[in-house]
């Protein structure tokens, strides 16, 4: 028996019984696509399922990967001089209100760009009307914040480094980023 | 992409607490096989070997990977904190179900084959318990959102390493995870259009949200079964209480290990470990506060600002959420006028009643939630005539079911059936008036049903007719 399950390992290259779960997790699958057949519109139900396959590691993924390599660039690249690193680095404090506020949007973007309008009328007697002024509202207040939490945040580290010597002094180089 | 299991480890066991790297030492369980740089393949080896030395460029352990936290136990703590919360998600999804009345053929959708659920009665009692059902399977849905970007996010150089796979069980592996992650984000798209009432994708949301949980539940749980192990390792490779006190200067990149996560040419930290958690458990916090309103009600639904159900329709007693519109639900007022009366069938003849007979009989006054699938709930104070009472002068004291008729006639829920607890519960009622005055039209005008702990849909409004069917 063990020996068998060792040539078995050899050959598919995991125990059988990673084999028996997974042909019973595409069983199931299988199963339960073949019963929505049952409904005219199954093809747009494996349409949608196909770009949920997709939709993060070859959409939103590049997106926001590329929003936030662009965001690092360009503060290193807008830095006064190459070699003094900024007393407090500002990309988090860009990141995560921008973060949030995309995070927001990509929950409720039907509200905010008022999708679905007459079965939201029909569902709730009411218009979509305020939600994208909430929602750059929330934006703003994301921002301000943060511009808050920053300014104290240097402002604290200038009045740590004041003592020692006048004004901001260059930080020992740490990292290639702000 | 979540991570396929790393092939069988060339490499000596890491047993806890010991970090052992590629090619230090050599044990005796696995000395006999390959050299231990080498990894291990499957069947057929040739073609596993020869697939991996033709790599297309861009793909591999690919320089262009910059990020330093990525890693086993980054990835195993967003994993284990999925593998708590979303079972309850699932199990709340498939008890709406349950309590949608499957036995009378109207939970959606109606025939699923072996995936039929154990039936049973859904209970009256506590009267929030769809509330709590619901509340938990959309709110924890909704929070756990930026916790499934961040698990995505974490593993995603997996989809480009290269050689795909090293053996058959690892190409199995991965189709698998095409399930699993097209299976959650599926849901995910699904349930958030639907509690925003946005039918972009037009078909059946039921349908399509119920048939894509099962998918989903199998690969989830086969994941979990393959990777748990691993996850563990992880966890139990760094020390959460330490992490949490390390600063962004003094982060650093896991070891490199044979998980293809971890970069090989990391750039600095940006943001430490404690940093890029907190990102996610905030971006969680966020929408529990934005969400947990419509849920809650009373003052906290204001916060509710982004969701539909954060606003009610205006003051006055009848100033709470509606469902569905007497417009909508192309409800004339002559059909609601005087002319308007119930018709009590299933006795030994027809009984008519109009609106003053109805308020003639005694009154019940009950103080209930309704509850919607989608999340929402909102508690009123109903008044109007036991359900019982109405069965009883029917001719039908105790019936085993009873079908609600709804003078709206297009709507998937013109009709209902309740279950025999749900028609004889003491606070089950023909609700004629709320707060104290008459039912708006949009809510029901001149009758409509409240049972505790049914979903929303199934409180048909603007009734007709009540059938007390005998058990």
């Amino acid at each position: 028996m063990r020996i068998a399950v060792s040539r078995i390992k050899g050959f598919y290259g995991a125990h059988p019984l990673h084999l028996l779960a997974l042909l019973g997790c595409f069983a199931l699958a299988g199963y339960a696509a073949l019963q929505t057949s049952a409904d005219p519109q199954w093809p747009l139900m494996l349409v949608w399922f196909l770009a949920a396959v997709i939709g993060h590691d070859l959409v939103l993924f590049p997106i926001y990967a590329l929003a936030d390599r662009s965001l690092t660039t360009v503060l290193h690249a807008i830095r006064p001089t190459r070699r003094t690193a900024p007393l407090v680095p500002a990309v988090n404090y860009l990141r995560v209100p921008a973060l949030a506020a995309g995070l927001l949007f990509l929950l409720f973007f039907p509200g905010i760009i008022e999708q679905g309008q007459d079965t939201y009328l029909a569902a709730t007697g009411q218009t979509q009307q305020p939600y994208l002024a909430r929602w750059l509202l929330i934006t703003a207040a994301l921002f301000a914040i943060s511009a808050v939490a920053y300014a104290v945040r240097l402002g604290r580290e200038r009045y740590r480094r004041a003592p020692t010597g006048s004004g901001p002094t260059p930080r020992p180089h740490r990292a290639n980023h702000p | 992409m979540t991570t396929p299991t790393p092939p069988p480890d060339p490499r000596p066991k890491q047993h806890a607490g010991t970090q052992s790297r590629v090619g230090s030492t050599s044990t005796a369980e696995q000395s006999t096989k390959d050299s231990p740089a080498e990894p291990s393949y499957g069947f057929p080896r040739g073609l596993w070997r020869a697939l991996e030395r033709h790599r297309p460029p861009g793909l591999g352990r690919s320089r262009a990977w910059r990020s330093p936290l990525r890693g086993p136990w980054l990835t195993s703590v967003f994993g284990a904190v999925l593998l708590v919360s979303l079972p309850i998600v699932i199990i709340t999804g498939l008890l709406s179900y349950i309590a949608y009345g499957p036995q009378f053929g109207q939970a959606i959708p109606a025939d699923v084959g072996w995936l039929r659920l154990p039936g049973f009665d859904w209970p009256t009692g506590p009267s929030w318990l769809y509330r709590l059902n619901q509340g938990l399977h959309v709110g924890l849905g909704l929070v756990l959102i930026p916790v499934v970007l961040a698990k995505l996010w974490s593993v995603v150089p997996k989809l480009f390493a290269w050689p795909p796979a090293r053996s058959i069980a690892q190409v199995i592996e991965r189709l698998s995870l095409l399930l699993l992650v097209g299976g959650i984000l599926f849901e995910i798209a699904t349930g958030l259009l639907n509690t925003q009432y946005d039918y972009l994708f037009g078909f059946s949301f039921y349908t399509a949200h119920y048939y894509g949980g099962w998918i989903f539940l199998g690969a989830f749980v086969v994941h979990v079964a393959i990777k748990l192990p691993h996850m563990i390792r992880a966890l139990r490779s760094r020390s959460l209480r330490t992490e949490l006190r390390t600063a962004r200067a003094d982060t650093h990149p896991e070891p490199a290990d044979s998980s293809d996560l971890v970069a090989t040419d990391p750039a600095a930290a940006t943001v430490s470990r404690r940093g890029a958690l907190a990102m996610v458990g905030g971006g969680a916090a966020l929408i529990a506060v934005l969400t947990a309103g419509q849920t809650l009600g009373g003052v906290t639904r204001y916060a509710a600002l982004l969701l539909p159900r954060g606003r009610t329709p205006g003051d006055g007693p009848n100033g709470f959420p509606i469902n569905r519109t007497a417009t909508a639900a192309a409800i004339a007022p002559a059909d609601t006028g005087p002319g308007w009366h119930l018709t009590l069938t299933g006795g030994p003849r027809p009984v008519l009643l109009d609106r003053e007979a109805l308020l003639a009989m005694p009154q019940h006054t009950a103080e209930l939630p309704i509850a919607c699938v989608e999340g929402w709930s909102t508690t009123q104070t109903w008044t109007g005539v036991r359900l019982a009472d109405l069965a009883s002068l029917a001719g039908v004291p105790t019936p085993g079911s009873t079908h609600v008729q709804s003078l709206e006639q297009a709507g998937a829920f013109g009709q209902a059936t309740l279950q025999a607890n749900q028609t004889l519960h003491p606070d089950a009622l023909l609700a004629l008036k709320v707060n104290g005055t008459d039912l708006s039209p949009d809510h029901g005008y001149p009758a409509r049903i409240i049972v505790p702990a049914l979903p929303g849909v199934h409180n048909t409004k603007w009734v007709r007719s009540l059938d007390f069917r005998r058990a």
